[in-house]
């Protein structure tokens, strides 16, 4: 429950791939914690379009040097998402971003060692393209 | 060229005690993490006040951490020199569950503090924050790095703990073993939740916990009820909705221990990270029993930085705003209050 409202910049959403048969779709997000995190510890990113859940396998993460699958986070030991930086969450999907006005869901699962369970955040936009 | 807190006269001190006022960077991080303000624009106000003490978490603000270079700390010093501020303490962290598939070995742990120990070095600082969670007996094999690097490492004592926990107390007992004046704690005034912080309140019924279930939560936080009866009659017997169950949950975590016996522990800390939720328009801290506090640092001749730890934001910033230099202006001002009626014998 830390800076929820900010994860998702819905100003910045856009289509990717063709201008005319988008393959996708990206968006900048931010880190819901007062530190930065090591990308290994940063467990689940989960999205969801109007309730609908994006399939993991879909999802890459990239904070600056080159995007990554949420499984090749886990080992990503010398990457880390900045305090405050904006990193770019793009997504597989045939089409892109649908048209007209949709909720745009974005779930965060940390894995903070000082803590007996996970920290969640969430955030949700309604966005149109 | 370092810039080291020292005890003795010093701007952000106040008159015959030792007590000197800072702020931890950890209070402005809304408007830092919203781009708002800039560590100096932080470094600035909190100079302003007379706040000249800078307690820093490389890991938020560094951005480039772990790595971080001797341009980049020259360039610290002369923001802190331009401003006549100083550092006090470095919030370290430690990663144990780095890894998905085991935590960090015991050795994995000691390089990593030895890291920290190695950066609060080369920044010029004396005083590390060490996560409550750290293994006294991890720390006590990094005591020889401690007093190499001269960093007092300072367990935090922080919510739900209390000075007199038998973990905090397996610490205190390494230290005099060792006869080490670098290992010790670091209270965080979270400890002393006199009163239920009415921010918490009012962010749970937002979220749907009713008045009345509120009010019990609050009125069972007052009488001292432990948590575990309340926890059960608000989820149980009241039927509670689940904001109203995690507001009572929350009293694990709000716990008033005996503000007396912070002088007994103060050969041990130097540094205390002022935790606070909220200030009152009067400058009075609703929750936090400060006053009982600063009365017993004074009157055992305590001396050392009490740094701001505003951690209101969390709590509002659903319903608008935050305004981080208020609220920390305004503990500020009750800092300079309380210290000067203490000093006169007067709290």
């Amino acid at each position: 429950m830390m800076f929820d409202k900010y994860l998702i910049d819905a100003a910045s959403l856009r289509q990717t791939g063709p201008a005319d048969a988008p393959t996708g779709f990206a968006f900048d997000a931010r880190l819901g914690y007062y530190r930065g995190l090591g990308l290994s510890m940063v467990e689940d990113l989960e999205l969801a379009i109007d309730g609908e859940p994006i399939a993991r396998e879909a999802i890459t993460f990239d904070e600056g040097p080159g995007p990554l699958s949420l499984d090749a986070m886990e080992t990503a030991w010398d990457r880390r998402w900045a305090f405050g930086a904006p990193a770019t969450i793009a997504v597989a999907l045939p089409g892109g971003f649908p048209a007209g006005e949709h909720r745009l869901s974005l779930r965060q699962r940390l894995r903070i060692s000082y803590m007996p369970f996970p920290s969640f955040n969430r955030d949700e936009k309604l966005i149109t393209l | 060229m370092t810039r080291a807190d020292t005890t003795g006269s010093a701007p952000g001190g106040s008159g015959t005690s030792g007590i000197r006022r800072g702020v931890s960077l950890y209070s402005f991080q809304e408007e830092m993490f919203l781009g708002q303000m800039t560590v100096e624009d932080c470094v600035a106000f909190a100079a302003s006040i007379g706040a000249t003490g800078i307690e820093v978490l490389p890991e938020q603000n560094m951005p480039t951490f772990p790595d971080i270079s001797d341009a980049e700390i020259a360039r610290w010093h002369a923001m802190l020199d331009r401003h006549g501020a100083h550092f006090t303490a470095y919030d370290m962290f430690l990663d144990t569950k780095r890894r998905k598939d085991r935590l960090m070995t015991d050795d994995e742990q000691v390089e990593s503090i030895v890291r920290d120990l190695t950066l609060c070095n080369r920044l010029g600082i004396r005083t590390m924050r060490v996560l409550v969670f750290v293994r006294p007996d991890i720390l006590e094999r990094c005591v020889p790095h401690a007093e190499r690097l001269d960093v007092h490492m300072g367990v935090e004592v922080h919510a739900p703990w209390n000075l007199d926990h038998a973990w905090i107390l397996r610490t205190i007992e390494v230290a005099d073993r060792l006869g080490t004046q670098h290992l010790g704690i670091l209270p965080d005034m979270g400890i002393f939740m006199k009163h239920y912080p009415p921010a918490f309140r009012a962010r749970f019924e937002r979220e749907g916990a009713r008045p009345h279930v509120a009010q019990f939560i609050v009125d069972s936080h007052e009488a001292k009820i432990m948590a575990e009866y309340t926890i059960y009659d608000v989820a149980v017997t009241m039927q509670g909705n689940p904001a109203e169950v995690r507001m009572a949950e929350t009293l694990r975590h709000a716990p008033y221990a005996n503000p007396k016996r912070i002088g007994d522990y103060a050969p041990y800390f130097r540094h205390i990270q002022a935790k606070f939720y909220e200030m009152d328009a009067d400058c009075t801290d609703p929750s936090i029993a400060y006053d009982e506090v600063i009365r017993e640092l004074v009157r055992v001749g305590w001396q050392g930085t009490l740094s701001s730890e505003y951690e209101g934001n969390r709590w509002i910033q659903d319903a608008g705003p935050v305004d981080s230099r208020e609220q920390v202006r305004r503990q500020h001002v009750m800092f300079e209050r309380m210290i000067a009626q203490a000093e006169q014998g007067l709290l």
